[in-house]
């Protein structure tokens, strides 16, 4: 009896684990937002894993910079983050990119991590920066669609044998 | 002198289960309070940019001060070798930690950011004596268990004593640095006074007794354990003295400033015309907290009766809250003298128009906030004494009175 | 003034050489004038030093009688104008409640009668006691002298406010819906007066009360460089006598009256 259960156990652990690296798969590489400058481009300020892993420090490490010393030039200010990641609704209107679906929150939300930020900071960019974000957005020919998260219907109906694309 | 026995509170299950069941629901609604402050913000309370610390702040050092305090029984047991109070060293120290726990608890989920402990932890301003006082609270909470484990485990007997002085010496350290927080402060009439620590120090000698002294008596009579009028008497006695202290303190400070021209503003606000906290001051503090439990000690009638001398107890507490209140809130509702000699007629930030002070108004869930950390301190009490041996068998003249063979 | 001979003639063709001259040469300096205005209004990447302390000198003579035009300017530029009142809220508690950094204040002499106003807010002193009891060290001077809270340190213990002999600091008692990306602000933090650091930081040249007392035609507050001896505000310093507000605290603050 213990030993089926301990088996039976491991082998729901594999297969939630199966179906976790087909659904990343399944997602592309990029939580990045269609309709966000960042989507018309080739990478972020610093490589992709690079800031998968490290943006966290990126960002704590340049809030003690820009308000200790002053220091804004750089391009791990936390407003070009937002700047581009942030998409548009129609006519250049930005969705606040800690709400659902968008940039910061789908990767946040995945790995239940609070995202303190917005408590204080701006979620949409500046006005003055806003009609030229907007413009490098809207010259995608992409077409808008939701992000892909872990309750799109196409990923749910998943099975974890094929292990592959599964739109 | 019989060896003193320590056994647990015997009250019968229905009516502990009963206390902790109120305890509990008080701290639960404190809990709940604070949820909502902090959910929505400050703006639910009665603090504002004028008065920033309120009622919160008073029972969360009323706590604290009173934690210091209650640890003094068992110093004078310790430290100055008094047979008599050796018994008493146990709940003394437990009472210290958990009246400190209760007020630390208000203190910390009233920040604009408690999520931010982490951070006040492992970022120090070493000139703050705000940072001071978190390193000497923590600080307390592990000397004072050091000494209860000295003190409950044969092995640690040899170091009562001077585990014993390290606590005393660091618990005055602690008030004082209490007593620092205001009087380090230069802007304000009523603070920038050096005599703020000795009197936060004599205030908790007064305030810990009465505490102490009444949770001893409730849970001796709860559990029909003897409680010798020797011991009794020397308590009720000391307690006199200590509020002697607090009213010639008080009475230097208040002196002090009022022959200072420039302070005759403050003194006659909280003397005479800042309305609550001048009624705070005369009849809160000085008439119930202080005149009254002192006629009542040194009463030749009243002061034998026990009841009567609980009451003073209790009148103490409330004079300490009301203390704490005038001292906190009545010194922030003074406006600030920026401009001597000069009446603000107009300002677009409550300067003091015309003289008139800032406006606080407590609210509902500030009080149950410093209820809730009251009954947290209770609760550990009950838990401890119920589940340790803390509560020595008997305090009956003949088990603990050095001299009751003489007496007798 | 010299007589115009009527025999010279005005030799035409030197005039037009000497206008084409100077045309090509500003054309020639135009740009190099206009790039370097942008070189200083390029936001800063390296760190501030002490070898600047901003400061600000008011004349109180010259602080017109119900105006509020700093108080206003202050207000947008660092989005205070966006904080909503909660609801449920009375009107007279939020009004003790909501931050503000900067405010009017009219004072009359006891003996004398005399009325004066003046705008107040966070006097950016030398030896600022808010700094010295923050627990945390959030509150601090920064090396141009700009003293300010470090709201990502700041526990919302509100010693700082207590510490304050101008009572210049406000606490932010409410969810903050809107915020201004150059001001981010949030619930449970403490913050005051910052001399209006991103402008600092993006190299432009004054705060937004001092623009708009100018732009009202008062010009009564000055701002600038208290460590450069040629800055106007150092020599506005020197011609007109000046004093801190609490001046026996010690504090050397950083910003001076005159008139009060």
């Amino acid at each position: 009896m213990a030993k089926a259960v301990v088996r039976g156990s491991l082998i729901s652990i594999g297969l939630v684990g199966a179906l976790l690296a087909s659904i990343v798969q399944a997602a592309g590489d990029s939580y990045v937002v269609p309709g966000s400058k960042a989507a018309q481009l080739e990478n972020c300020v610093e490589p992709t894993d690079f800031m998968r892993r490290n943006h966290m420090e990126v960002i704590q490490h340049q809030r003690d910079e820009t308000v200790h010393n002053g220091i804004r030039s750089t391009q791990h200010s936390l407003a070009g983050c937002i700047e581009c990641h942030v998409s548009y609704e129609a006519e250049s209107t930005p969705v606040p990119v800690d709400s659902e679906g968008q940039f910061c929150e789908t990767c946040h939300n995945f790995a239940a991590v609070g995202v303190n930020c917005f408590g204080c900071h701006a979620t949409v960019p500046a006005l003055t920066d806003r009609e030229a974000a907007a413009e490098v957005a809207s010259r995608a020919d992409l077409g808008w669609h939701p992000p892909i998260t872990m309750s799109t219907p196409a990923v749910q109906g998943l099975q974890p044998e094929t292990g592959g694309e599964g739109r | 002198m019989k060896r003193i026995v320590y056994r647990e509170w015997r009250l019968t299950p229905q009516r502990y289960w009963g206390l902790l069941a109120i305890l509990a629901a008080v701290a639960g609604l404190g809990g709940l309070a604070f949820l909502y402050m902090e959910h929505e913000g400050h703006w639910v309370t009665g603090m504002t940019n004028q008065v920033v610390w309120g009622t919160p702040h008073v029972f969360a050092v009323f706590l604290i001060v009173a934690a210091s305090g209650a640890l003094n029984v068992a110093s004078i047991g310790s430290v100055f070798g008094k047979t008599l109070y050796k018994p008493l060293a146990r709940l003394s120290a437990l009472l210290a930690i958990a009246l400190l726990a209760g007020g630390l608890m208000v203190l910390v989920l009233d920040l604009g950011r408690p999520d931010r402990l982490i951070v006040a932890m492992t970022h120090y301003n070493f000139k703050s004596i705000f940072a001071w006082n978190i390193i000497l609270y923590t600080g307390f909470m592990a000397i004072v268990i050091a000494y209860l484990w000295t003190m409950a485990e044969r092995k640690g007997n040899p170091y009562t004593k001077s585990v014993g002085f390290a606590a005393f010496v660091w618990r005055l350290l602690l008030t004082t640095g209490t007593g620092s927080i205001f009087g380090f402060l230069v802007a304000r009439q009523a603070y920038d006074a050096a005599i703020l620590a000795p009197m936060f120090i004599v205030m908790s000698f007064a305030l810990g007794l009465a505490i102490f002294l009444l949770v001893l008596m409730l849970s001796f009579d709860q559990d029909g354990r003897p409680f010798g009028d020797s011991l009794f008497f020397r308590l009720k006695n000391l307690l006199g003295v200590f509020l002697g202290s607090v009213l010639l303190l008080v009475l230097t400070y208040h002196l002090t400033k009022l022959y200072g021209t420039k302070y005759h503003g403050v003194e006659a606000f909280l003397l005479v015309s800042g309305g609550v906290y001048t009624l705070m001051f005369w009849v809160g503090w000085i008439l119930v907290g202080m005149l009254i439990p002192l006629g009542i000690i040194y009463h030749p009638v009243l002061g034998k009766d026990r009841t009567w001398v609980a009451s003073a107890c209790g009148l103490v507490v409330l004079g300490g809250l009301a203390a704490m209140y005038v001292i906190i809130v009545g010194s922030q509702a003074y406006p600030l003298e920026m401009f001597p000699g000069q009446t603000i007629i107009a300002s677009g930030f409550y300067d003091g128009v015309n003289g008139e002070p800032a406006s606080y108004i407590p609210s509902l869930p500030e009080f149950l906030l410093g209820l809730g950390g009251i009954a947290v301190a209770m609760l550990i009490t009950a838990v401890g004494i119920r589940v340790l041996q803390f509560l020595p068998e008997s305090l009956a003249d003949e088990d603990v009175d050095p001299h009751a063979a003489a007496k007798a | 003034m010299s007589m115009n001979n009527s025999s010279e003639k005005i030799d035409r063709g030197r005039r037009s050489f000497i206008g084409v001259t100077a045309g090509t040469a500003a054309v020639a300096v135009a740009p190099g004038v206009v790039l370097h205005t942008m070189a200083g209004a390029a936001p800063r990447s390296e760190a501030v030093t002490s070898d600047v302390r901003w400061g600000m000198l008011i004349d109180t003579a010259k602080c017109a009688d119900g105006c509020d035009a700093c108080v206003k300017a202050c207000d947008d530029e660092n989005g205070l104008n966006l904080q909503i009142k909660p609801e449920g809220e009375g009107d007279a508690k939020w009004d003790q409640q909501v931050a503000k950094w900067i405010r009017k204040v009219k004072l009359q002499d006891n003996a004398t009668g005399h009325l004066t106003n003046l705008p107040l807010m966070c006097q950016h002193c030398e030896h600022p006691p808010c700094v010295d009891v923050c627990p945390t060290g959030a509150s601090f001077k920064r090396a141009d002298g700009i003293v300010m809270v470090d709201r990502h340190t700041c526990i919302g213990c509100r010693y700082c406010m207590m510490a304050c002999p101008y009572k210049a600091r406000s606490f932010i008692h409410e969810v903050v819906a809107e915020k201004l990306t150059r001001a981010p602000r949030g619930k449970g933090c403490v913050e005051s007066c910052n001399l209006c650091v991103h402008r600092r930081d993006n190299g432009e040249s004054s705060t937004a009360c001092v623009d708009a007392c100018a732009a009202e035609g008062h010009n009564a507050i000055l701002f600038g460089d208290l460590k450069d001896p040629e800055s106007p505000l150092s020599k506005a310093l020197g011609a007109l006598p000046s004093r801190q507000i609490r001046q026996d605290l010690a504090l050397n603050t950083g910003v001076r009256y005159s008139g009060v």
